[in-house]
């Protein structure tokens, strides 16, 4: 993307004291936990579990983490809300991924929310364009439980007839705005819920019921 | 090649860091000695430090990139393997070794890095530089100047014909 | 239109097996190491390289040994090695004013700082072959003369020195407007777009095929352009590769490349904006591709037409034709896709032609009635 080669190089480089180590086997542990993510929104609703053995930074959750060294790259700006946005978690992307990080929701290709109920609006993030549905942004969503939350059951491509989902921690307005999301297919924004190990996927096909 | 040919980086910060200017010298002459020139300085070290990868080898590529009529707008040329790999010394006696190093040799990247993290001690890295860095530093002048000289005979002497005797 | 076939498997796979028998070739004769390509062949690697656009000699080695010397198959199996290559960054813009000078040479002064410095050039060879080369024995390990010191440290461009008197036009770098410079277009990220930035001409001209940009830049002479150029400089030689890495945050070295460079100077006569100056035309390439990267300085000159209010009329000019088919993977996958079996369509073309053939010779017969 334009973005990446328009950043000019850092001030200083990062501190590696504290570094948290990435993928043990960088090939192979990829494709596990891609294939864990593929999964997850293929059935969607469906709570995956992916690959123990990864420590992000605080405040990552295993899969949370697990995602962002396999889906995060060179190319891919991310968006990371202010309660992750610390030192060491700058550090651990750049150093493992090498992402941009973009101060603008709009301009990333990822988001990483760990702090669910101030999350942006989901229209403020990429949608994505008619030629190119797929410009749009990747939510990684972590929320402090998936079952202890009100139900909602979510039907469309991936689920037989439908599938109920219980996550807690999202806003008031979430359902609601995932209702304009959906209504906009092909465009609109992909979700990883993750909690723990688990990640759960709604991709933008999916209708939901709050 | 100049010893420590400037950077845009140092510039923009005003004085160049000393340190970083050390570092920036030995990581270049690392990067550019021959794996033999590299193994042979590993068989001399008395002692072998143990490190741990922060990363491993890996093979990539960076891209190159040239600028219009070598002044004027950049654009990219095409792009080249390097091999990079980051590590610790066991005994944390320094920062992290890093190793970025064109090609494909992931051993020539270990060895890159396990000296670029011996020499970040500073116990240790007035007499690396004397055994293993200005060594290795002269070989890379020789073979510069051996190329330059062979050059330099085919450079063209043109010269006015003189006519009849000088006595 | 393309039609599944079935039945092939076994045939392929003897096919792979006659391959690597015909390019092991005679089994008496010494097989080819990819070292003696490497050494002896640099000219095939240096092509090899710029166009399969990676600086890597090993692998451009095994791929001249893979493709039996096919250098176009080379070139195509180094742009598919590299899709495989995770992408580190970008380096810093090398720089060619401090260039290890191996060769250098300028047609348009003869005394310039500097000098003529020929270097290794087959320009002054006699175009005859050469039987010693054939002999049995080999040649040896010939030694080349080596002068008391070696070529000046800081050989000035001739453009540089053109410009003092302001009658050249200078390549200045973009300004993004907030101290920084603008973003570099990279067609193997996001596709061409038109009009194509000079940043996007000269990546894909690198990377073109040298044929086609010889015959573009051939036609530019004779006649098919407006330039009357000159060689200003060509120079041959070794420069730094610098990258700042995200952990260290300065740059550092990563090695050394050789490359050749080549401003052409180029006549303009002025217009509205501009005064009467010359104008440039700049070729880069990996390694040592002089005929490369003389062609793609005339190309470059000749596609910025549009940007020096010259009128478009010729092919060398039009962005779009020359953009589009200069890359040669391109170019030889779609010609040779007609190889695919193409059964259906032209047996429907069959059926076609018979029936028009029919109803044809029909008409004649009533008319000749």
């Amino acid at each position: 993307m334009a973005l990446a080669s328009s950043l000019t190089a850092p001030a200083g480089g990062i501190d590696a004291a504290d570094l948290k180590p990435g993928l043990a086997d960088p090939v192979h542990d990829a494709q596990h936990i891609f294939r864990g993510l593929l999964t997850a929104l293929a059935h969607p609703g469906r709570a995956v579990t992916l690959p123990g053995g990864i420590e992000g930074p605080l405040p990552l959750d295993p899969a949370t983490a697990a995602a962002a060294l396999t889906l995060l790259d060179y190319d891919t700006p991310l968006w990371v809300d202010w309660i992750a946005d610390t030192p060491p978690l700058r550090a651990y992307l750049k150093f493992h991924c090498g992402c941009p990080i973009v101060a603008r929701s709009q301009d990333a290709a990822f988001g990483l929310v760990s702090d669910p109920e101030n999350m942006p609006r989901l229209a403020l993030f990429a949608q994505g364009l008619d030629q190119y549905p797929d410009r749009s942004a990747t939510l990684l969503v972590q929320l402090p439980d998936l079952e202890d939350g009100h139900a909602v059951t979510l039907t469309g491509p991936g689920i037989r007839e439908s599938a109920e989902i219980r996550p807690a921690g999202l806003p008031d307005w979430f359902w609601n705005d995932w209702r304009l999301n959906a209504a906009q297919f092909p465009l609109g924004v992909d979700i990883f819920f993750t909690c723990g190990r688990t990640v759960i996927g709604l991709p933008r096909s999916i209708q939901a019921e709050a | 090649m100049d010893a420590a040919p400037e950077s845009s980086a140092t510039q923009a910060e005003g004085q160049p860091d000393p340190a970083q200017a050390a570092r920036r010298r030995w990581m270049s002459v690392l990067a550019k000695a021959r794996l033999a020139e590299l193994e042979s300085a590993w068989d001399g070290l008395a002692e072998k430090p143990a490190y741990d990868w922060l990363r491993q080898p890996e093979i990539g590529m960076v891209m190159v990139r040239a600028r219009t009529g070598g002044t004027g707008g950049r654009f990219n040329l095409g792009q080249m393997t390097v091999t990079r790999c980051a590590l610790r010394l066991a005994d944390d006696a320094a920062g992290v070794g890093l190793g970025y190093v064109q090609g494909r040799s992931k051993r020539h990247a270990e060895l890159a890095a396990v000296f670029d993290a011996l020499l970040q001690d500073a116990a240790r890295q007035a007499p690396l530089e004397d055994s293993v860095i200005a060594p290795l530093e002269a070989a890379q002048a020789a073979r510069r100047a051996e190329r330059s000289r062979k050059a330099n005979a085919t450079k063209v002497n043109f010269f006015t014909m003189v006519r009849g005797e000088n006595d | 239109m393309y039609v599944a076939v079935k039945g092939g498997e076994q045939a392929i796979l003897n096919s792979h097996k006659l391959i690597a028998e015909e390019r092991r070739g005679d089994t008496a004769v010494p097989e080819l190491t990819l070292a003696q390509i490497k050494e002896q062949m640099q000219l095939a690697v240096d092509r090899v390289m710029t166009e399969g656009s990676l600086y890597d000699r090993d692998l451009a080695a095994l791929a001249i040994k893979q493709a039996q010397g096919d250098l176009m198959e080379a070139i195509f199996l180094l742009r598919a090695y590299r899709t495989t290559l995770t992408r580190f960054g970008e380096s810093e813009p090398i720089d060619t004013a401090e260039m290890a000078v191996r060769r250098r040479i300028s047609a348009a002064y003869k005394d310039l700082p500097g000098g003529q410095v020929l270097g290794p050039s087959y320009d002054y060879t006699h175009r005859l072959l050469d039987f010693a080369l054939a002999a049995e024995e080999g040649v040896g390990a010939p030694e080349a003369e080596a002068a008391e010191a070696g070529v000046e440290e800081h050989i000035p461009r001739v453009t540089d020195i053109l410009n003092h008197e302001g009658l050249i036009e200078e390549e200045l770098a973009f300004d993004d407007g907030e101290g920084g410079e603008a973003p570099v277009a990279d067609l193997t990220r996001e596709p061409m777009s038109f009009p194509a930035g000079r940043d996007l001409r000269l990546q894909n001209l690198a990377r073109g095929d040298e044929g086609f940009l010889l015959a573009l830049g051939y036609s530019t002479q004779r006649g098919y352009g407006r330039n009357h150029p000159f060689a200003g400089e060509i120079r041959l030689g070794e420069v730094a590769v610098e990258f700042v890495p995200e952990e260290l945050g300065f740059a550092i070295e990563l090695g050394e490349i050789t490359v050749t460079e080549c401003q052409m100077i180029n006549q303009f006569a002025g217009s509205a904006e501009r005064p009467p100056q010359f104008t440039r035309g700049y070729g880069l390439s990996f390694g040592h591709c002089e005929r490369k990267t003389m062609a793609m300085a005339l190309v470059d000159r000749a596609l910025r037409a549009r940007e020096l209010d010259e009128t478009v009329e010729y092919p060398a000019q039009d962005e779009e034709f020359v953009l589009y088919h200069s890359d040669n993977v391109e170019a030889s996958g779609f010609v040779q896709h007609l190889k695919l079996p193409h059964y259906v369509d032209f047996q429907s073309e069959l059926q076609l032609i018979r029936s028009l053939r029919k109803r044809h010779d029909e008409d004649h017969r009533e008319a000749a009635e």
